[in-house]
């Protein structure tokens, strides 16, 4: 049986190597917990603030690496505070002064990123750097997978429980805000989770690449529904086949997995974009349909 | 509702000054003014979402949560992926919170207020895929599932049609037959001359106040305009009195 699946070329890295099939849990741990996050992310246009946040991590994880080298635990702690530290920092700046919310998260996502190269660069190689920048998902060790699944199970549950908190203060804050006292615990829980998730996805795919997997499939699947529901479903969807993708593509063709998986979901952005439904051409081909008629 | 000695403002520049008085509870209000008269100022002042610079609204038997209060600037994301029946459910907000599911019965409520509106059959469309008259429709189907017993509205029939505008005002006489507070910010005298028994006519002070035909008359509406535009009966704009001369 082993050996008819291993036959098949879609199955047989995942069944002959366990490191393919330990990265193929991480980018299915990663798809349902990141990419709900990022679908919110997209919905509160704060795609580019999700990208400033993952850069926020580095210096943590590089003073953690300082400290006790590529050790889970250490650069895990240290992207956590981090990334909470930026996120209510850049918040309270600007709250506090004329500073806006893109330009505080700028500041520090630059401050952060500059720092986290000078720290790792002091006491590391190249490697380690390439490893904190773009992950190495085809090393996935046993600790690894089991902190991805613990950190994707947290923010599942979570966006379960939150849901309706989270749709109302992406839709209408002002509303949330005049009928509830939640609206706090809205902002700053998403933020928690949007950091819990960045720091799961850098172990995988590195700081520079896990927002890919939240941004990507989130707006490769917004093209295609216009209902909350399904579009958490497809872009989770969407994730998990550009991760199996980009896994085959890598190990068939030799390309380093992270950015073959990444590139997978763009690729599967720029098809949604030719073919969803509420892309550019599927609405000109309704005008003019329209008109013809 | 009882307002005491109220001055508003932004930035320490009053924009209301010196307002006293009440509002009964079951009151139909229409106030009106000239434009940077204070009109959503004060709308916003008794909805607590602007802290006056002095005095203040007393709410006697409301709580600031249970106010439903339809903004001028609608403050939602319309191209946020979501159908109108997801929308207007977040009128049970009270009933529901964050985690509660929705039973039969409020669903059926759902469908009642979205019927209200005329909405009935759009249940399943994006809220991005609606007409302006259509949103604001939605929006009241909203109020209408807060069960507010004090609805403040601040220029609830922009850029929406005759018809939605019937339709709507038939929505709040039904609100004040019920016994709520409705209190909106409106334009259109005529409008406010048939559906609102009383009416404030506000320009930074109160010009009027009482029944509709009489404080609409004339007179107030020249005094309005003349101190909009800085021109009050001494040639003055609105000038900030203390207490003692105020009283």
């Amino acid at each position: 049986m082993t050996e008819t699946l291993a036959s098949i070329p879609l199955l047989a890295p995942f069944i002959e190597f366990g490191f393919m099939r330990r990265a193929l849990a991480g980018c299915l741990a990663l798809s349902l917990g990141a990419t709900p996050v990022g679908v919110f992310l997209m919905l509160r246009r704060m795609s580019l603030a999700g990208d400033a946040m993952s850069h926020a991590i580095l210096p943590g994880a590089a003073v953690g690496y300082l400290i006790a080298g590529l050790s889970l635990p250490a650069m895990t702690i240290g992207g956590l505070v981090a990334g909470l530290a930026v996120a209510v920092l850049a918040g309270g700046v600007a709250r506090h002064t004329v500073i806006k919310e893109d330009t505080s998260l700028a500041t520090f996502y630059l401050i952060s990123l500059s720092a986290g190269v000078l720290i790792i660069s002091l006491r590391g190689s190249s490697v380690d750097l390439l490893h904190v920048l773009f992950g190495s998902v085809l090393a996935l060790d046993d600790a690894t997978l089991l902190l991805l699944a613990g950190f994707t199970s947290v923010s599942v549950v979570a966006l379960a429980i939150g849901l309706r908190l989270f749709v109302l203060e992406g839709c209408d804050p002002a509303f949330l805000a005049r009928i509830s006292r939640l609206g706090p615990v809205a902002h700053y829980g998403f933020m928690v989770l949007l950091v819990v998730n960045l720091v799961a996805g850098f172990h995988a795919l590195g700081t520079l690449m896990a927002v890919g997997i939240m941004i990507l499939p989130a707006a490769a699947a917004r093209l295609w529904v216009c209902d909350i529901g399904p579009l958490l479903l497809i872009a989770v969807l969407t994730a998990i086949l550009g991760s199996l993708i980009g896994l085959l593509l890598s190990y068939y063709v030799n390309l380093p997995a992270g950015p073959a998986i990444v590139l997978t979901l763009g690729a599967l952005y720029l098809l949604s974009l030719a073919v969803g439904p509420l892309g550019p051409l599927a609405s000109r081909w309704r005008a003019s349909w329209h008109f013809e008629r | 509702m009882r307002f005491d000695n109220l001055t508003l403002g932004y930035n320490r520049h009053p924009a209301v000054h010196h307002l006293r008085g009440e509002i009964a509870a079951g009151s139909l209000l229409a106030i009106v003014g000239p434009n940077g008269a204070g009109k959503s100022t004060l709308l916003k002042a008794i909805a607590g979402e602007l802290r006056p610079l002095q005095g203040q609204v007393e709410l006697h038997g409301v709580q600031r949560q249970q106010i439903a209060y339809l903004t001028q600037l609608a403050t939602l994301d319309s191209s946020f992926p979501m159908v109108v029946h997801d929308f207007v459910a977040m009128g049970l907000w009270r009933e529901i919170g964050a985690f509660s599911g929705l039973n039969r019965a409020q669903r059926r409520r759902i469908d009642e207020a979205i019927g209200a509106v005329g909405l009935a059959g759009l249940e399943s469309r994006p809220i991005g895929s609606l007409s302006g008259g259509q949103l604001q429709r939605t929006l009241f189907a909203r109020v209408l599932l807060q069960d507010a017993p004090l609805v403040l509205l601040d220029e609830p029939y922009g850029a929406i049609d005759a018809a939605s505008v019937r339709d709507l005002a038939a929505l709040i006489r039904h609100w004040h037959h019920e016994g709520r507070t409705v209190i909106a910010v409106l334009h259109d005298l005529e409008h406010v001359l048939h559906e609102y028994p009383e009416t404030l006519l506000l320009a930074r002070e109160v010009v009027a106040r009482g029944d509709t035909a009489s404080v609409l008359s004339d007179e107030n509406l020249r005094r309005a305009r003349q101190l909009a535009e800085g021109r009050g009966d001494q040639g003055n704009a609105p000038v900030c009195h203390n207490e003692q001369d105020a009283e």
